[in-house]
């Protein structure tokens, strides 16, 4: 009987099980990356960087080269790599909202601002997950997690911050994009995104957000899971293409001053009359 | 090819000794006492070819020099005491990781903004305080310009050869110096980069540089691992100068860095005067060496510490001395340079009292 | 025939493919694989028509998904 491949587990996945909790997209998330790592088949030229957080382990699963990077620093660290190896390499981090919202927002910014040539994949499921649930840069208001059991104060600790908003700000990047892992057609849909900022890697800063399910973390099941954030992150994080080659908003075009006004054209006169 | 003799500012002869060791990558934020480095850098590294970037911090420095070195280049940064604190969890994730690079520290007064004069309140951080968990850095103290420029280029090699940074630990004198140097043909050496993440090779298999290791029995031999380097760190590569020790003089002043120089002066004069003095200076901080320390203890009467601290060195003199000989300390601090005058009515007093 | 291939010690139950297949043809077994999770399993697999829904979602990446290539008419 002749047949088809519909669907088949990628190769660039290692055949190690993921560790994650059941119904955690952040195997989708893997898998993805891996999938658009095997069909621009850049396998051999591709270095990753993993983070701090449940997806600390990501190397063990993506069967490409990989740095490990500490708390918050994957774009650092990346940026290391991308300004030491050849042009052809790709460069990506993989980081939670934990590690690139809140500890590393330096380096996130930076990188972004300095227009490094890497891809950034952000998993955003609201929540600190590998350390127990506690209250992220990116908790909803009002959301219950372990460090704001009475769910996150806005008075206290400010809204979520709307990682692909900020960094639309910038002049640099090349790609920002917010997707989601809720269902099959937006997985697919994500997919797509990631393939667009591999793609365009080479010619600046692109930048991947997934929004993505913690059901332990958020104590839901993994099927509530996605009703739970479609229903109440897509509004406050719509999912859009914020940037790409063309779509550039008014406040980050390129600035080019004037700054020669001190060393002007009379100096340069006087000197030639000196000498 | 003879080499020429040029006079030139201890942070930028620092900059050029390394780019001449190979390192054409450069990573750092600014903080004085050791900009030059940074901006000598940023002048030269375009010129050959070389990648100079400044950091958003000290932060996101060190872990540059965690990718570069991941990548399998010679890569550096340089900062001052307060930016190399901020370096120390990225400098122990690349010891954890098994990353070469050098990072220089060209220390300032503390603590906390303390001042920008200069210091060696740093011994202790670079030694023992440099970054969590069970760890050693090489760490190189130069007397002098040009062996600080001499050491830039055994600071990549010792880092590439244990795959470890390494440290080069000066005072903002050393930096401010301006100093005939003569920089060494560039070292032979190759190493294996085999390691390296730089993309897999089809059909081999692949770089994981990583310091994670969740299972307990796994990180001990992980760290044990580290430590048979450590040892032999510690065997092949302490380093010290004993001056004016030959006669066996009674007081032994143990300096390092451009403290050690003053105190050569300050020996000069006593030996003008007649006291017998000698001084021990390490090289190497870490390892200390205490192999060559140790064969002056016997034939000493007293030890003196001198440091631009309030004593961080003179513990590890006291580790080795071991209670068999007094050792004292004197030192300032606070950006404060001892005078010559000062080390010479230090040693006399001293040794007045000790009946010499 | 259309198939899907599981990979059942992989599964982990989560039950995201049961969600996604429109023909409701995938339900837990009454199995318990190597971690202790009872893995999907398929029934009434003629009905398949091979979206691939179920494996797009798996996030174990347990699920293969296969289509028969049926002979043209009159080919
Ligand atoms: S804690 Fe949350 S994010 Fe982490 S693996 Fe479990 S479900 Fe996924
Ligand atoms: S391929 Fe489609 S129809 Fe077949 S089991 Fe999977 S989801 Fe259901
Ligand atoms: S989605 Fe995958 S892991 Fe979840 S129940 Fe289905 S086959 Fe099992």
């Amino acid at each position: 009987m002749a047949e088809q491949v519909a669907f088949k587990r990628t190769s660039v996945l290692t055949d190690d099980y993921f560790h994650y909790c059941p119904g955690c997209t952040h195997g989708v998330a893997h898998r993805l990356v891996a999938e658009v790592i095997e069909e621009m088949g850049i396998q051999d030229r591709t270095i990753g960087v993993s983070p701090v957080g449940c997806s600390v382990l990501a190397y063990n699963y993506l069967d490409v080269d990989f740095v490990e990077a500490a708390h918050g620093r994957a774009p650092a660290v990346a940026t290391g790599i991308r300004r030491t190896l050849p042009e052809d390499r790709y460069v990506f981090t993989y980081q939670g909202d934990g590690d690139l919202a809140s500890i590393g927002m330096a380096e996130i910014i930076h990188a972004a601002n300095r227009g490094e040539k890497i891809t950034v994949i952000f998993i955003n499921n609201a929540i600190y997950g590998m350390t127990g649930g506690q209250m992220a840069p990116t908790t909803l208001p009002g959301m219950r997690t372990t460090t704001s059991p009475n769910g996150r104060d806005t008075g206290l600790c400010g809204h979520p911050i709307r990682m692909c908003e900020l960094l639309d700000t910038l002049v640099e990047p090349k790609f920002i994009a917010r997707g989601s892992l809720s269902s099959p057609k937006l997985i697919l849909k994500a997919k797509k995104l990631l393939r667009q900022a591999f793609d365009l890697q080479h010619s600046g800063f692109t930048f991947v957000e997934l929004l993505s399910t913690c059901p332990t973390g958020w104590g839901l099941t993994p099927d509530n899971s996605l009703a739970w954030l479609e229903r109440n992150m897509v509004p406050f994080f719509p999912m859009e293409v914020f940037r790409e080659p063309g779509k550039m908003p008014p406040q980050a075009t390129p600035y080019h001053p004037d700054l020669k006004v001190r060393d002007d054209a009379p100096k340069a006169e006087k000197k030639t009359e000196e000498g | 090819m003879a080499q020429r003799r040029m006079l030139m500012k201890g942070t930028e002869a620092i900059a050029e000794a390394a780019i001449r060791a190979g390192c054409h990558h450069f990573f750092g934020y600014p903080i004085t006492p050791q900009n030059e480095i940074p901006e000598y850098m940023s002048r030269r590294l375009p010129q050959v070819g070389g990648v100079y970037l400044q950091a958003e911090s000290e932060v996101a420095a060190i872990n540059m020099l965690c990718g570069a070195g991941a990548a399998g280049v010679r890569v550096m940064t340089s900062s001052s005491s307060p930016g190399v604190a901020l370096m120390s969890e990225g400098a122990s994730y690349m010891v954890g990781g098994e990353l070469p690079a050098v990072i220089v520290n060209i220390m300032r007064g503390g603590p906390g903004l303390g001042d920008i004069q200069p210091s060696q309140g740093d011994y202790d951080q670079m030694t023992r305080g440099f970054g969590h968990g069970d760890k050693h850095f090489i760490v190189l103290a130069p007397s002098t310009v040009q062996e600080a420029v001499d050491m830039m280029a055994l600071a990549f090699d010792l880092a590439d050869e244990y795959r470890n940074p390494c440290v080069v630990l000066g005072d903002g004198l050393i930096g401010q110096m301006m100093e005939p140097v003569t920089f060494p043909e560039p070292s032979e050496r190759t190493f294996d980069r085999s390691w390296a993440a730089t993309g897999k090779k089809p059909g081999q298999r692949r770089n994981i540089l990583r310091s994670l290791f969740l299972d307990p029995e796994v990180l001990e031999k992980h760290v044990e691992k580290l430590f048979e380097k450590f040892k032999v760190m510690e065997l092949k590569e302490q380093r010290y100068e004993a001056w004016m020790m030959d006669d066996a003089p009674p007081v032994v002043i143990s300096a390092y860095g451009t403290t050690a120089r003053i105190a050569k002066s300050a020996i000069r004069e006593l030996r003008a005067e007649g006291h017998r003095v000698g001084l021990f200076r390490p090289i190497s901080a870490w390892p200390f060496p205490v192999d060559g320390l140790a064969t002056y203890v016997e034939q000493t009467r007293l030890f003196l510490g001198i440091e631009m601290s309030m004593g961080q060195m003179v513990e590890d003199v006291r580790r080795v001395v071991a209670g068999r000989r007094p050792v004292q300390f004197w030192g300032r601090t606070g950006g404060m340079v001892p005078t010559v005058e000062e080390i010479v009515a230090q040693v006399k007093e001293r040794s007045a009292a000790l009946g010499q | 025939m259309n198939r899907v291939e599981i990979d059942g010690d992989r599964c982990k139950a989560c039950g995201l493919c049961i969600d996604a297949c429109n023909k409701h043809l995938l339900t837990l077994s009454s199995d318990l694989n190597a971690k202790g999770y009872h893995p999907i399993e398929i029934h009434d697999v003629e009905e398949c028509s091979a979206c691939a829904l179920c494996g797009v979602i798996c996030p174990e990446g347990s699920l293969a998904v296969y289509k028969e290539i049926k002979p043209k008419k009159g080919g």
